[in-house]
């Protein structure tokens, strides 16, 4: 490999004494001063979340209001660490999908342990589990941070929905083809 | 009547170190918000005060500056736990942070804070105007090495040990320029027929044609450059220098004795910035060019307090300065210290006395 030596040129007087550096490097803190900060002042205002941001998992229902978890349990079974915890049950005998489909009867996520990985929205088969876009999580003990049922859902609120599930199947029992 | 006027002295100089103490909590402030916006952020703006906080636009405003940071940063280190470690000399240990704070506070007593008319005659407003004024403060603020010295012996651990033989090295190299650096302004103001002995007050009297920063400028650098070696501000933070030695000579402290420390550091700032401002940025004369020699202050209480104002706001420039350059350059190598103080600043100020010296010759020959 060929070696280029450059020459370099001996400092001046005036580069020796380092002063003017220094001048210059106090134009540019003194510049930097009266530039507007970049601090986010967190409580008050808050960061924008981006899409697809893996937050806290929440329950989700349906545009009719209807719970979209069957309590199939896939999250649970592929939950890394064991976060998940999901007690099956029927659904009452005067919902429209009794007998049709399940619930959960407790759907209980331990946020302690929660490593918001997106395992559970990405098996869910009914859409119903997303981690969404709360990312600060805390609490005065441990039994507050397993979050029950009813938090998840207060917390994921209704998302949109493509698939209607059952609407479809009505229309069609409608029109005359149940099947 | 004597008891009166010792009453009196007692009062002023308790006055002059409520003042000096109180500049020193605030230039804790100004540092740590001048660093902010220098770095881009805020800065403390979050501390309050119950109910004074709450006054709408004058509570929120002074929260907004940081004002009250000051009272919660003097309680907090007033109120915490004060450890001793069992391997420390318990005398030298508790004399040290007393040995720091003595000649900080001592020294602003012959510093002249402005001046008062009377009848035609310019009279000092300063605790003691000696007449060796300025030998008095290289005395006094030379003692304030010791403190750091002791420190680091006295906690018996090596990182102090470190920063206080690096002190002392440091305090010895530098002392040098900065007596060398100012002789040239005592030559000027003890013209021949002038009785002005070393007293700041004629030094700054002496400068109400012409600033001395403007005359002697190769002087007032190499007096700003050894100010900041002696009292151990950036770049020539030797003796605690955290990120080599954890805090230097004050590892081992904490709490109030910590406190101690931390204020004598930031009064001899102020008390180095004031005798900066003295000497070379004409006190409190307000125009660095006045070759006619205008007296431009009215006499009376209402010139003093002029003459004060301009004389705190120039010393709280120099002190902006320090803060400045500090969040500019980064730390010197401790042998790239030396090495300036010994081969640079030392022959420099040599040379700079004996061209000072030649030409004021010349000029009281003629």
């Amino acid at each position: 490999m060929a070696i280029k030596k450059i020459e370099r040129k001996p400092l001046t007087l005036a580069e020796k004494s380092y002063l003017p550096q220094i001048a210059s490097g106090l134009k540019i803190t003194l510049k930097n001063i009266f530039r507007p900060t970049v601090t986010l002042q967190y409580p008050e205002e808050r960061p924008e979340i981006p899409e697809g941001y893996r937050g806290v998992p929440t329950l989700v229902k349906d545009p009719n209001g209807r719970e979209k978890c069957v309590s199939c349990q896939l999250c649970e079974f592929v939950c890394p660490p064991k976060a998940i915890r999901i007690t099956p049950g029927e659904l009452d005998e005067e919902s429209e999908n009794a007998h049709v489909e399940k619930g959960p009867k407790e759907f209980e996520v331990n946020m302690l342990r929660c490593i918001y990985c997106g395992f559970c929205q990405e098996v869910c088969p009914e859409e119903a589990i997303w981690l969404q876009d709360t990312f600060s999580v805390s609490g005065y003990t441990r039994e507050e941070l397993v979050y029950k049922k009813d938090k998840l859902y207060e917390l994921g609120g209704t998302l949109p929905d493509d698939h209607h599930k059952w609407d479809k199947k009505k229309a069609a029992e409608n029109s005359g083809n149940p099947h | 009547m004597e008891l009166i006027d010792f009453f009196w002295i007692i009062v002023k100089a308790t006055i002059v170190a409520v003042a000096l103490l109180s500049f020193s909590n605030l230039a804790v402030l100004a540092e740590r918000k001048v660093s902010s916006w220098i770095q881009g952020r805020v800065g403390p703006n979050r501390t309050s005060i119950p109910i004074l906080g709450a006054i709408p636009v004058i509570g929120t405003g002074l929260t907004k500056m940081g004002l009250f940071q000051p009272v919660a940063d003097g309680l907090k280190l007033l109120l915490k736990e004060d450890p001793v470690p069992a391997h420390v000399n318990k005398f030298y240990f508790f004399l040290a942070p007393i040995a720091a704070m003595i000649p900080a506070v001592t020294t602003v007593a012959v510093v002249p804070v402005g001046q008062i008319i009377e009848n035609g005659v310019a009279v000092p407003l300063v605790l003691a105007d000696l007449d060796i004024g300025m030998l008095f403060i290289f005395a006094v603020s030379a003692l304030g090495v010791y403190g750091m010295i002791l420190a680091g012996w006295a906690s018996n651990s090596k990182y102090p040990f470190l920063g206080g033989i690096r002190s002392s090295a440091q305090m010895i190299s530098y002392e040098l320029s900065m007596g060398l650096s100012i002789l040239p302004v005592f030559m000027w103001s003890n013209a021949p027929g002038v009785e002005s002995g070393l007293s700041l007050f004629s030094v700054v009297q002496n400068q109400q044609f012409v600033w001395g920063i403007i005359f002697m400028p190769i002087s007032a650098l190499l007096f700003l450059v050894s100010i900041f070696a002696e009292t151990n501000r950036l770049p020539f933070d030797m003796p605690e220098s955290e990120s080599e030695l954890v805090a230097g000579f004050n590892t081992e402290y904490g709490s109030f004795k910590f406190g101690l420390f931390f204020a004598a550091e930031y009064a001899h700032i102020i008390v180095g910035s004031g005798i900066f401002a003295a000497l070379f940025l004409g006190g409190w004369h307000p125009l660095p060019f006045n070759p006619m020699g205008w007296e431009l202050q009215p006499s009376g209480l209402l010139g003093a307090l002029i003459s004060m104002g301009i004389f705190l706001g120039k010393t709280f420039f120099v002190v902006f300065f320090f803060i400045w350059i500090r969040w500019t350059l980064p730390r010197f190598r401790y042998d790239q210290v030396m090495k300036l103080g010994w081969t640079m600043m030392l022959p420099l100020a040599l040379v700079n006395l004996i061209v000072y010296a030649i030409v004021f010759a010349f000029i009281d020959m003629n």
